[in-house]
């Protein structure tokens, strides 16, 4: 399994069709509003953070990354009952370090997106919990153990997800 | 060269990320500074909305349309059974709802005598969750009604079971209600035993805590919660839920866990309530003069009245359970002038409840001629009950 590329080896950088990205970042959004109703479990998942990830790192482009992730988080915070740029703040930077980790190293196996993921999941809601803490003065409690749970259960799925993504790559 | 571009990109991207944060910083302070919604952000919410809520209404619509008709057209297993005994549950529920009927009208009586002032809910409004938030840091719902239909902000919304939450945003067709678990979210509520006032509100993990009850208070678990009316959202008296755990909190404050009435994370249906009449239980009493005794009479088998007789005493003797019987009319035309006065005074104290002791003679007006058919008059609304005395009338 290689993770850290060899000087030879070309880290290949995909598009996508706009289109593609449009519905894949809607229809991750509805199904992340509407699957709770009927799946209780489902609000453990973060759709939208994976998909702002598979992005990132499939194009490997920081501004193109944390724009996308600027855009998926403010309307995943138009959703919400907070105020605007929570998720916002939270999936601009994922976006940003994702793309910047995946211009560095390979995550293109299964093995390096499920720690890739667990660790942007994590990474995610601290900055949340510092913005909603310090800027919006929401009380929120970090629970370890509820965070690694859920961290891992969206790093299994998005190993899933991102197998199906995977086919809407041009190279 | 290479490393001069690339240190190049490297700046420009630093600047682009500072610059999209920066601005979102900047519109996350104006809107927690300005605390009300206007302008580009409730234009993006409602974007937001537009996008998202009629592709969801859909599938709950269309999923709940092939539910329905398979639930009511062909799975019918055991629906006679369960017909049956439902029908035995009505049975039961309405001989007790003849002693809570009574049992209400004491209440408003008393409640009359301490000037309280009752709130009813006079009109609500059935709507379907059709989404959510999403997220587990913000627990609220989507509901299939908006403005068109009447919702307002701080509409309370409830379940038959309990309390949901309050109606936060409202858009033409669709609203978002905050839930009770919801950290933000709050509610005055009060201990149904101890009656101990406190408020309520959710924790990150989606529990129900009651804050505000002092350590030195004593609260067992398992004690019924309902609201308390303080908050100015929610009637006095809905059930909110009962209390789990009580343990030790920060501040000499007691950390009492609630466990909902409602489902509230497995909502499908709530019911918005529009419109909440603040009344005092005198106008509740004028509106509604039924009495647990006419219920009885009408329910219960009543005796054949006798015939008319002209003598004060046949008059007196004719049952005279049901509110504006015939008989009772002819009670009162029958009547000499004189007796017309005490017997309005005999019907008002005829009014009390089952059980309770009749009026003594000595208590009624000294009019001459009036005293017989007044003493009379009285105890005729317990007769019906009791055939065995009218038998010698008959």
């Amino acid at each position: 399994m290689t993770i850290v590329p060899s000087r030879t080896d070309r880290i290949e950088v995909f598009r996508f069709n706009p289109a593609v990205v449009v519905g894949v970042v809607l229809t991750a959004l509805i199904l992340q509003a509407f699957l709770p109703v009927k799946l209780h479990f489902f609000s453990a998942f973060d759709l939208p953070l994976i998909v702002t990830i598979f992005f990132a790192v499939a194009r490997r482009s920081q501004v193109t990354g944390c724009l996308t992730g600027a855009v998926i988080g403010l309307l995943q915070d138009s959703l919400s009952d907070q105020p605007l740029g929570v998720f916002g703040i939270s999936k601009t930077i994922i976006g940003y370090a994702a793309s910047s980790l995946g211009a560095k190293i390979d995550v293109e196996n299964p093995g390096s997106r499920l720690l890739m993921v667990f660790g942007f999941y994590l990474l995610h809601d601290a900055i949340y919990m510092v913005i909603a803490r310090g800027l919006v003065g929401i009380q929120q409690q970090w629970l370890w153990g509820h965070e690694l749970r859920n961290a891992l259960a969206n790093a299994v799925l998005a190993i899933v997800i991102f197998a199906v993504l995977d086919k809407f790559k041009q190279q | 060269m290479e490393n001069v571009i690339s240190r190049f990109r490297n700046t420009a991207n630093l600047i682009v990320l500072a610059a999209v944060l920066v601005l979102q910083i900047i519109g996350l302070a104006a809107q927690v500074q300005r605390e009300t919604e206007s302008g580009p952000t409730r234009l993006i919410r409602v974007w937001a909305i537009s996008i998202v809520t009629p592709l969801t209404r859909g599938v709950v619509h269309t999923q709940d349309w092939f539910s329905n008709n398979w639930h009511n057209y062909i799975w019918l297993r055991d629906v006679r059974k369960e017909n049956d005994d439902l029908k035995n549950q009505i049975v039961q529920m309405k001989m007790r709802e003849v002693r809570l009927v009574e049992d209400a009208n004491q209440a408003r009586r008393l409640q009359l005598l301490l000037g309280f002032k009752e709130s009813n809910i006079v009109k609500t409004v059935p709507a379907q969750v059709i989404a959510t938030t999403g997220s587990e840091f913000s627990r609220a719902i989507y509901i299939d009604k908006g403005s068109k239909d009447g919702i307002k902000t701080d509409m309370p919304v409830v379940v038959p079971e309990g309390i949901v939450g309050k109606v936060l945003r409202v858009f033409p067709t669709t609203s978002l209600v905050l839930l009770i678990n919801d950290p933000t979210s709050g509610a005055g509520v009060i201990l149904e035993k101890s009656r101990l006032q406190g408020n309520l509100r959710g924790n990150a993990n989606g529990a129900t805590i009651l804050n505000n009850v002092m350590s030195d208070e004593k609260v067992e678990p398992g004690e019924r919660i309902i609201t308390s009316g303080g908050d100015g959202v929610f009637p006095k008296g809905l059930p909110v839920g009962t209390v789990m755990t009580v343990g030790p909190g920060q501040d000499l404050f007691l950390n009492i866990r609630v466990r909902p009435s409602a489902p509230v994370s497995r909502l499908e249906e709530v019911l918005v309530i529009t419109q909440i009449d603040h009344q005092s239980p005198d106008a509740v009493m004028a509106e509604k003069p039924v009495r647990a005794i006419d219920i009885l009479a009408q329910r219960l088998p009543t005796v054949e009245p006798p015939p008319k007789t002209e003598s004060a005493e046949g008059v007196a003797s004719t049952p005279t359970g049901a509110t504006g019987s015939p008989e009772k009319k002819n009670m009162t035309t029958e009547l000499t002038p004189s007796a017309q006065k005490p017997l309005a005074a005999g019907d008002k104290k005829a009014a009390t409840p089952v059980g309770t002791a009749a009026p003594k003679p000595a208590s009624t007006p000294s009019i001459p001629g009036a005293e017989k058919p007044v003493k009379q008059a009285q105890t005729t609304p317990v007769k019906p009950s009791d055939p065995n005395k009218e038998t010698p009338h008959q």
